[in-house]
């Protein structure tokens, strides 16, 4: 295995595309350095693109909050601004694995290992996040939902790394949360996680909603449907209702020894009506 | 393989190694620089035997590359007292019996540190999330969070 750590991203983007299929992007390393310990797992080339120059860094910029592709987990909780702004992010960002891996896991790489139960993803599509890509022909945004295609697959290119996650400053009177299953508290990987994010008008009816869920599908899934439920209402019981059902019935789950199908399909609704209630509230404090 | 040269310090010493590209910061630790503090529990970041602290944040040093550690500073256990004088933690962990086996304890008072490095004053309930991915399988958590309280009291120069 070779080692690299670029200083540039063109450089990184370049190692990358003339490597084999086993080249890896090291930011946090709490996947990859895991998947290393296991015997039928090869990697030709690791590149760290830890001392590519803003990748550490969170950037306010007038209209977004662009977090660096290496930037670890525990330094968005203590980032005040983007907690403000985004506590629902900020919150699944911190659900991911113990004190010692926050230290060093990134949003970035949540997205890029695709695991359908990652924490931050869900949370992330339901404040409309988006992300910069480098590659060897230049740069592009993509939506974060449009990142991951299935259990470990990503829409990226040979060549291609996240460079940031970009997050939208929220508009007035507006706010998200997100919400998992897991047997214990700490330490566990969803069962279900369900992400709301939700902008009200002067007065408080919802002027439009997006919501997500993890964990319920081979990938993170927007439920239109379920967003439609609470737009032009005030979070009635009959809208909470609407927005269970919803996603109870757009779940794609399978049965495994952490959940079965029914009883993911019950709670992703569950999970969706309270995360919808705390982002409700958030969006009235503002 | 190549291997690759390091420069790093590694508890206020400059330290300067050779390792393999897909050598673990705890392998060197141990193997290479007589470091044994640190334990490999599972290898894998799910039991924090091996945390160490990494400019300022606690980490598993098994998810750590060697590599990695170029331009860092680490702190290890072998670090924590001065000379022959016990820190606090290491000190409250004897007094409260908060070990058994002792193959936890160096994880357990690194994340210590870092938690106490960062809040002096930490509630029962954050010292028991922030040390959520340390495990003990012995002497059971009542005894180590005391041991923390009890540390934690006696930094902030109060009286238990």
């Amino acid at each position: 295995m070779r080692y690299e750590r670029p200083e540039t991203l063109m450089d990184a983007t370049a190692l990358l595309a003339e490597a084999s299929e086993n080249a890896f992007v090291l930011a946090g390393g709490t996947d990859l350095l895991v998947r290393m310990q296991s015997d039928d797992f090869k990697a030709d080339l690791v590149v760290d693109i830890k001392s590519i120059a803003g990748m550490g860094e969170v950037t306010e910029t007038e209209d977004a909050f662009v977090i660096g592709a290496a930037v670890p987990c525990a330094a968005l909780g203590e980032h005040e601004a983007l907690t403000a702004a985004w506590p629902g992010v900020v919150e699944a960002a911190n659900l991911i694995g113990s004190t010692q891996v926050q230290g060093r896991c990134t949003v970035s790489g949540n997205l890029c290992n695709a695991s359908p139960a990652a924490d931050s993803v869900p949370a992330l599509v339901a404040a409309n996040a988006k992300v910069r890509i480098a590659g060897p022909g230049g740069t592009r945004e993509a939506a974060v939902l449009d990142i991951p295609t299935g259990p470990g697959k990503t829409s990226l290119a040979k060549g291609e790394i996240i460079e940031s996650v970009i997050l939208p400053k929220p508009t007035a009177r507006s706010g998200d949360a997100y919400l998992r299953f897991t047997p214990r508290t700490e330490m566990d990987i969803a069962v279900v996680g369900a992400g709301v994010s939700l902008s009200l008008d002067d007065d408080g009816v919802v002027k439009s909603a997006r919501v997500a869920l993890g964990a319920v599908g081979p990938k993170v899934m927007l439920v239109e449907d379920g967003a439609r439920a609470l737009v032009g209402t005030r979070l009635e019981d009959a809208a909470l209702n609407a927005l269970a059902a919803a996603c109870s019935a757009g779940s794609n789950p399978i049965d495994d020894k952490r959940g079965t199908v029914e009883f993911r399909k019950q709670v992703a609704g569950v999970l969706a009506r309270r995360a919808a209630q705390t982002a409700y509230t958030r969006a009235g404090e503002k | 393989m190549t291997s690759i040269a390091v420069s790093t310090t590694i508890n206020d010493d400059d330290v300067e190694f050779l390792c393999q590209p897909d050598e673990t910061l705890l392998d060197v630790l141990r193997n290479r620089l007589g470091l044994m503090g640190a334990k490999e529990g599972c290898g894998t970041g799910d039991c924090g035997a091996c945390s160490t602290i990494m400019d300022g944040r606690v980490v598993c040093s098994c998810l750590v590359l060697g590599a990695e550690a170029q331009g860092r500073t680490i702190e290890t256990i072998e670090g924590l007292a001065n000379g022959s004088e016990l820190h606090p933690l290491q000190s409250k962990f004897i007094e409260h019996a908060a070990l058994q086996c002792g193959i936890c304890t160096p994880g357990f008072l690194m994340a210590a540190k870092a938690l106490l490095d960062k809040n002096p004053d930490p509630t029962e309930e954050e010292i028991r999330y922030w040390l959520a991915g340390n495990l003990c399988r012995c002497t059971g958590y009542d005894k180590i969070v005391r041991a923390v309280q009890a540390a934690a009291t006696e930094m902030r120069g109060e009286s238990a």
